[in-house]
């Protein structure tokens, strides 16, 4: 059985996070794809230096999970144009409306209620993906 | 009466939060999703979305178990949820974003943010094209269906957004996840340095 609290605790942890450190912020975005600041650099930089040590000790240690299974994580394929295109029209779109998928659900709680829209047609760019996968290089 | 500790505990979360900060509170995240044996990953959302809306009759990539991704749309209203504290109870004093005064100068430079910054700490957290009104103007059309359409579309292609490849995959010495993060700069180097000079 999945409970369902502890993951919109998670959620909630996330989102006050990613708002009080104003990841959430258009212009954090416009100023770290200027290259103006090292703060979203900084946050994702020892994220990623802290996350390598965690993954690494989740590994050595075999840890398990608590639902008794050892934590795994699947690697991802090998290709090359899959994720430079494909990260390329994300990234277009991160620089373009400031937010990711993340910031995206945190706003529309803060009351910018227009993110319902944005999610549509997020959406509507996956469902646009999938009906294309077939025809798109990977 | 409030508890003094709990005042001060408000007032400690209510201060910007440094890098330093939130770099290791998004890998306390990752490693809580972990350690349930679930992966951190904002993207895969939309597409469980999808398939929960009646696309999977429609594309082969729509079918799949997305009944046992749950926890996932749980997180993502806890999301919505933790918006909605941080904005109502943790805003602390000040409204203003504390953006770097090279990127205040930058922005002088456009002609619709010279209009309506005055100063260094008038930038708003959030730009007011974040509007239902601003869909009726062209540019806010753009940003909110345009930016929105890229993003929904390139995480999948992709197969995962900052939460999935830059953090997680980057963790987890993903080779595809380089590619993706690499992939995310020049896309968003080109948008910013070609079309934002352009609509704004």
């Amino acid at each position: 059985m999945m409970r369902s609290s502890r993951y919109i605790l998670v959620g909630i942890i996330f989102g006050i996070t990613l708002y009080k450190a104003e990841a959430v912020s258009w212009f954090r975005i416009y100023e770290m794809f200027h290259f103006q600041s090292f703060h979203m650099f900084g946050i994702i930089a020892s994220a990623i230096v802290l996350g390598v040590l965690v993954v690494q000790i989740i590994r050595r240690t075999h840890m398990h999970s608590t639902d008794g299974k050892e934590i795994v994580i699947p690697p991802k394929d090998r290709s090359i144009p899959r994720y430079l295109i494909g990260g390329f029209i994300f990234g277009a779109g991160w620089a373009l409306a400031g937010v990711c998928p993340g910031p995206m659900f945190i706003l529309m709680g803060s009351g910018y209620t227009v993110f319902v829209v944005f999610l549509l047609a997020a959406m509507t760019g996956t469902f646009a993906y999938g009906k294309l996968r077939p025809k798109l290089p990977h | 009466m409030v508890p003094d500790f709990l005042i001060q505990l408000r007032d400690l979360i209510s201060q910007p939060w440094p890098w330093w900060v939130a770099g290791p509170m998004i890998v306390l995240i990752m490693f809580i999703l972990l350690s349930f044996g679930k992966e951190f990953g904002m993207s895969a959302n939309l597409r469980i979305m999808c398939a929960a809306d009646g696309a999977d009759d429609m594309s082969d990539f729509f079918k799949f178990d997305w009944k046992s991704q749950g926890w996932n749309l749980m997180v993502a209203l806890g999301a919505v949820f933790g918006g909605y504290l941080a904005a109502h109870y943790f805003s602390g004093p000040e409204s203003y974003v504390h953006i770097s005064e090279k990127a205040y100068n930058s922005l002088q430079e456009l002609p619709y943010f010279a209009e309506r910054l005055q100063s260094p700490d008038s930038v708003p957290l959030v730009p007011d094209f974040y509007s239902w009104e601003a869909l009726f103007t062209w540019r806010g059309l753009l940003i909110i269906c345009g930016g929105g359409f890229l993003v929904g579309f390139g995480a999948r292609y992709a197969g995962g957004c900052t939460s999935g490849h830059a953090i997680s995959g980057l963790s987890a010495l993903q080779f595809g996840s380089l590619i993706a993060v690499i992939g995310f700069f020049l896309g968003g180097l080109a948008v910013t340095y070609f079309i934002i000079p352009l609509i704004f």
